[in-house]
Formats: structure tokens, C-alpha cells, sequence
């Protein structure tokens, strides 16, 4: 089978594009998949290229610099025809094939309309990220209640504000870009819910103190909150929406130190638009069916595990940012650089023109970052943990899986009376986690629910997206030809 | 100004924004209808995760408004989307399947 590169990376987050730069300048041929539009993932998400004129998104962005330098590099190999850059392309499944990988995709830039491509390299890189972890509530159902990651992609993609009187919850410093974006856009941000305390911090001060660019970051966002007059309010949540047809208010508790809402402390405030987000949990699903071994980390998720130089335990198969834990933007493209260094040791591609010791120099630099950068995202994940008691905020008519509509009394039900021991079990059970999202949206919540304490593993599944039998068909006559 | 048409009534979008894009900006958080409890849904985290923003497009169904580029004059529907989920131990097939709802009015 004839191979498109020497390397098919998944995902152009902060992750995928340092990887794919670091490779090209290797002197190896690239192909970058991703789904979106255009590059950049989920902290540099931009609209379309053409589109930016009319869709200003700058001011909302950090570290632009970086991310033109990368996008500058990647344009100038495609130019030079090393770079396959396909975008609007979704994975759906990657397989081992011939000692090298066959990545399946489809081609959605003719979209409503797919075609099925396959890729063909004998190194796979992923770096498909993370999305916002969940954990329901009384009224998440409601429409106008969305992810906060949800509220930052209309936001930076489309320009896009989802409401004017807005409320945000959750745990983890993503609450604060967030809140800055919407209040700058115009919108009344009136409450920031953080359910931690500022004070565990100071439990892990050493990662803090070692990363003195993040209290910049954190300075520069409580600026932006102060001149907007937003106030993060420690240790409080949303524990309930409330609405007929769309939220129209929500009710905020303040929190006893196990997470339980202290009573007589609720309040009610008028929004027409939520933002919730517990932190983050990886997007496994090309990672878990290649057989790659997952490890644990500290937010509670299961993440891909990788030696020091990003390698999985299956052999060229490569794992850079999120999917290898929760750490940020810096940290995500570290990995992805020190990623393309191991890929260009391992395939004994012949040295780039330049000076040895400097590369070296880069690489140690780059393995210096990613730890530095990991104890920080550890000790982040220890300070925002998920409240040990946030399934008091249930009632047994909360809607648990979004997709099947199963409630906190029927999962509830399962574990008690069908003493279901995992979310696998609960599903075949009850049927959450078995809609269209398949899980990605309860898992998390479910498995908190019927397995406290051990962390998270998804689903496998075969499929990463929907793709129609219309367009397997023809993925069919195109493999026989 | 560039439109699209959902259910038959014009929505503007700014070229570059997303089908959920434009649906939010002009006021709709909500589009769907759930199958089991009849409730309405919307965009919810926007990223292609969660399939609460399902649409039909040109007569494709199960299209996720979140990722779908608004263009010109596109068909959008709001009907029914069937999915059929044959779960098989690990092993998951979705299929997507559309009936075509213009006979029975829209949801709104
Ligand atoms: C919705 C959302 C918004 C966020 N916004 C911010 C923010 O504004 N500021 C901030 O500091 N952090 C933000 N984050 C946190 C974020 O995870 C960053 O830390 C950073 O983007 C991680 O980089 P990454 O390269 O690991 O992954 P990502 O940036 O998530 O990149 C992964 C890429 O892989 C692609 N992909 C995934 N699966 C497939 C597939 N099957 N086929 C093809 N392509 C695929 C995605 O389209 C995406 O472009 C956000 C997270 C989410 C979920
Ligand atoms: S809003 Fe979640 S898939 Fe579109």
C-alpha cells in the first residue's frame, strides 16, 4: 500500500502543530489531519482563513506569536509540497497495518456531503486533546446551559457571544479566560462559581512557584475580570438551572469543604446563558482501540501513557498534550516538539543541517518544560478536584445521559439493586451512555456514580464519528479498485 | 447577506461562523427535540462531542450543527433524526438514518 509521509499526526491543537513543525524541520514528510476548519485545536481555535477579516478573534487570544510562527512553518512546507495538510477531515478509526498505521478518515470539506480517505504512514502521532469533563445537575439539559469550553468555541470560532447575562461554574483556572472573553465581548458575566479554594494552592506551592509565566497568566485574567467587575467566587456552584424552555436563572450554593451545598446558602440569579466545565477529560477514542496502555492521572481521568520521549507501548505510535493529561496549552506543544524529536530518532532520519549541540540544547530544553510543566498540571489538578459530594446536587429526576435521557435515579438504581460496579455496567443496564455521544458526555459522571475512587477509562469505541453507509459503500469500490 | 434556511425561515450568518454559530447569534439556543422526554435542545458544548445540536442539511441527517460551515442558501431541518445504536459487547456501529419531516411541520 502506498504511504502518503513518513508520519500522519491527528489533531493540529497547540500539540499536533509543534509536532508537525519539529518533524518537517526534520526534513520528513507530514501529513496533519485534523476535523476543524482550520488549525490552531481548542486553544487557538480561529475561524476559516478567509473568514478572519470579518470575524475578529485576536484580542481573545494568547500567544499569538507562537501560534503564527507554527502556522508560518507549516505553510511554508506545504509550499514545498512535504506537508499534507487536511483539514475538515475526521478520523474515525486508525489501525495497525504492515508494521505501519492506515488512518481512515472522513473528508468533510464538501460537508453535509463525506468522502472516506485513507492515510497510510509507518509512524502515527496523535494529539486529539481533550473536552470539557461534565458533571450533571438539576436543568444541564436546559437549552442556553452549555459546556465553558462550548461558550469559548462560539466565541473565538464564530464571534459569537451565546448570551448577556451569563454565569459560569466548574473548577479549574479555564474559568477564568473564559469569563474575560465573554465580559470583553460585552456580555454581563454575573457570577464566576469556582468550586475550590484558592487556599489549596498554597497546599502544592512549589510547581507554583517554578512556573512564574502561569502567575502572569493568572495576573493578566484577574485584570481583565477586575475592569469588567467579575467576581470569582471561591468555593461556590451552580447547583441547579432553572427554565421552561431555555434557562432562565440559575441557583447558587456556597460549598461545605466535602463539596456538599451548605445549607440556607442558595441564591437564586437571573442569566439567559450558563457555562459549566469540571476540568477536562482526553479525547481517547483513536488511542484506546490501537491497544496503547493508559495510565492514571491525578484529575481522575485515564490518559495514554507515554515514556520521556512521547512513545505509547505500541510501537510508532506517538501521544503528545492532552491526551497524555491535562496540562495546558504550554505544556501540549513541549510534548509535541519533544514528540517529533523521538519520531526523527526512531526512524533514523539523517541529522538536519545546523548545529548538533543547539538541537541538543532544544531537546533538553523541551524535556526540562514538559516536567516543569506536568508538576504544575499536577498540583492544578489536586487544587480543583471534583467536590467529593457533587452528586447531592441530584435529584432522581436529573438527567444523567443526555443522549437516552437516563436519570440520577435510574443509574442510582442500577448500582444499588443491579449492583452495576462500572459505567459499562449501568449501561447495559439503563442504557446511559449507549445515545449518540456514546458516552462522552456521562461517562465521567456515571462512573463517579458507580465507581468513586478508581479513575476513568471510556469506552472503547470502534468508531471516533458517525460516518453514513453511503459513504462506507463507497469507501468499499474505492479499497477494490 | 448571506442566509441559510431552517425549517423554512431564513437565518443571516457572517460567512466563516458554523450553522450553531448563526443559530445562536440570532437568538435560538434550541432547535431540537429529544426523542424519549420531547425536550427541547440546542448547542451544548459545541465542539462535535455531545450530539446535542443534531440537524438535518441538505438532507443529510445526524449533522452536528457545531461543526457544519454555514453556507448560502443551505437546507437545514430540524425534523426527527432516527439513530439506531446496535451495540455488540465493544464493538458500536452507528448508523444514521433520516425521515424526512417536511410533511410534518417543524418543532418549534
Ligand atoms: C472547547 C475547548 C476550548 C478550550 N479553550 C481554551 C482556551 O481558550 N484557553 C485555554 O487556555 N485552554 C483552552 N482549552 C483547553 C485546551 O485543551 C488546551 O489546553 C489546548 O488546546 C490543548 O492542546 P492539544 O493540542 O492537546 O489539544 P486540542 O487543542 O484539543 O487539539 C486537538 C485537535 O485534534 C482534533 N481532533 C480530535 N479528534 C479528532 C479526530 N478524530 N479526527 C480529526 N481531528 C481530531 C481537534 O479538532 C483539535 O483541533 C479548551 C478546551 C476545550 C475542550
Ligand atoms: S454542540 Fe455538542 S456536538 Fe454540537
Amino acid at each position: 500500500m502506498s504511504e502518503q509521509g513518513d508520519l500522519i499526526v491527528v489533531g493540529a491543537g497547540p500539540a499536533g502543530l509543534s509536532a508537525a513543525a519539529a518533524a518537517l524541520a526534520g526534513g520528513l514528510r507530514v501529513v496533519l489531519v485534523d476535523s476543524g476548519t482550520t488549525v490552531g485545536g481548542q486553544y487557538w481555535r480561529h475561524p476559516p482563513e478567509h473568514a478572519r477579516a470579518a470575524i475578529r478573534t485576536d484580542d481573545l487570544h494568547h500567544r499569538l506569536r507562537e501560534y503564527r510562527a507554527l502556522a508560518d512553518a507549516l505553510s511554508a512546507a506545504r509550499t514545498a509540497g512535504r506537508l499534507d495538510l487536511r483539514t475538515a477531515h475526521h478520523v474515525w478509526s486508525a489501525v495497525r497495518e504492515d508494521g505501519g498505521f492506515a488512518v481512515h478518515a472522513a473528508d468533510r470539506r464538501e460537508a453535509p456531503a463525506e468522502t472516506l480517505v485513507v492515510l497510510r504512514a509507518p509512524r502515527l502521532l496523535v494529539a486529539t486533546g481533550a473536552y470539557d469533563r461534565q458533571l450533571p445537575f438539576p436543568g444541564w439539559d436546559l437549552p442556553g446551559v452549555l459546556t465553558i469550553g462550548g461558550l469559548q468555541a462560539l466565541l473565538k470560532g464564530g464571534g459569537v457571544t451565546a448570551g448577556g447575562r451569563v454565569a459560569l461554574g466548574g473548577t479549574g483556572p479555564f474559568l477564568l479566560p473564559v469569563a474575560a472573553g465573554l465580559a470583553a465581548r460585552g456580555a454581563e458575566v454575573v457570577a464566576v462559581c469556582e468550586a475550590a479554594s484558592p487556599l489549596a494552592w498554597l497546599r502544592h506551592p512549589g510547581p507554583l512557584l517554578r512556573n512564574p509565566g502561569k502567575w502572569a497568566e493568572g495576573a493578566g485574567y484577574a485584570l481583565a475580570l477586575a475592569r469588567h467587575r467579575v467576581r470569582v467566587r471561591p468555593r461556590t456552584a451552580i447547583v441547579r438551572a432553572e427554565g421552561d424552555d431555555r434557562v432562565t436563572a440559575v441557583r447558587i450554593a456556597s460549598l461545605a469543604a466535602d463539596g456538599s451545598p451548605r445549607p440556607g446558602t442558595e441564591r437564586r440569579v437571573e442569566v439567559d446563558a450558563v457555562g459549566v466545565g469540571w476540568g477536562f477529560a482526553p479525547q481517547l477514542d483513536l488511542l484506546v482501540p490501537l491497544g496503547c496502555e493508559l495510565t492514571a492521572a491525578e484529575d481522575g481521568n485515564a490518559v495514554v501513557a507515554v515514556d520521556d520521549g512521547q512513545r505509547t507501548t505500541v510501537p510508532g505510535l506517538y501521544a503528545a498534550g492532552e491526551v497524555c493529561g491535562v496540562g495546558g496549552a504550554p505544556l501540549a506543544v513541549a510534548e509535541g516538539r519533544l514528540a517529533a524529536e523521538s519520531v526523527l530518532a526512531d526512524a533514523g532520519a539523517a541529522p538536519v543541517p545546523g548545529d548538533p549541540a543547539v538541537r541538543a540544547e532544544r531537546l533538553a530544553a523541551a524535556r526540562t518544560t514538559v516536567a516543569r510543566q506536568r508538576a504544575f498540571a499536577r498540583a492544578m489538578a489536586l487544587a480543583h478536584p471534583l467536590p467529593a459530594a457533587w452528586s447531592e446536587w441530584l435529584t432522581d429526576e436529573t438527567v444523567v445521559c443526555r443522549c437516552e435521557e437516563v436519570t440520577a435515579g435510574a443509574v442510582r438504581a442500577a448500582c444499588a439493586d443491579g449492583g452495576a460496579p462500572d459505567h459499562r455496567q449501568v449501561k447495559q443496564l439503563t442504557r446511559a451512555g449507549m445515545g449518540w455521544c456514546q458516552g462522552r458526555m456521562c461517562g465521567p459522571a456515571v462512573h463517579c456514580l458507580a465507581a468513586r475512587g478508581r479513575p476513568y477509562v471510556p469506552a472503547e469505541r470502534l468508531v471516533a464519528t458517525p460516518v453514513t453507509l453511503g459513504a462506507l459503500a463507497g469507501l468499499d469500490e474505492m479499497e477494490e479498485q | 447577506m448571506n442566509e441559510f434556511i431552517i425549517d423554512g425561515r431564513p437565518v443571516p450568518f457572517v460567512e466563516g461562523q458554523t450553522v450553531a454559530a448563526a443559530l445562536v447569534a440570532a437568538g435560538r439556543v434550541a432547535w431540537r427535540t429529544t426523542r424519549v422526554r420531547h425536550r427541547p435542545r440546542g448547542v451544548f458544548c459545541g465542539i462535535g462531542v455531545c450530539f446535542d445540536c443534531l440537524v438535518t442539511i441538505d438532507g443529510a441527517g445526524g449533522r452536528r450543527a457545531c461543526l457544519v460551515p454555514a453556507r448560502q442558501g443551505m437546507n437545514v431541518t430540524t425534523g426527527e433524526t432516527v439513530t439506531t445504536g446496535e451495540t455488540a459487547g465493544t464493538t458500536t456501529t452507528v448508523t444514521t438514518v433520516t425521515t424526512d419531516t417536511t410533511e410534518e411541520g417543524d418543532h418549534e
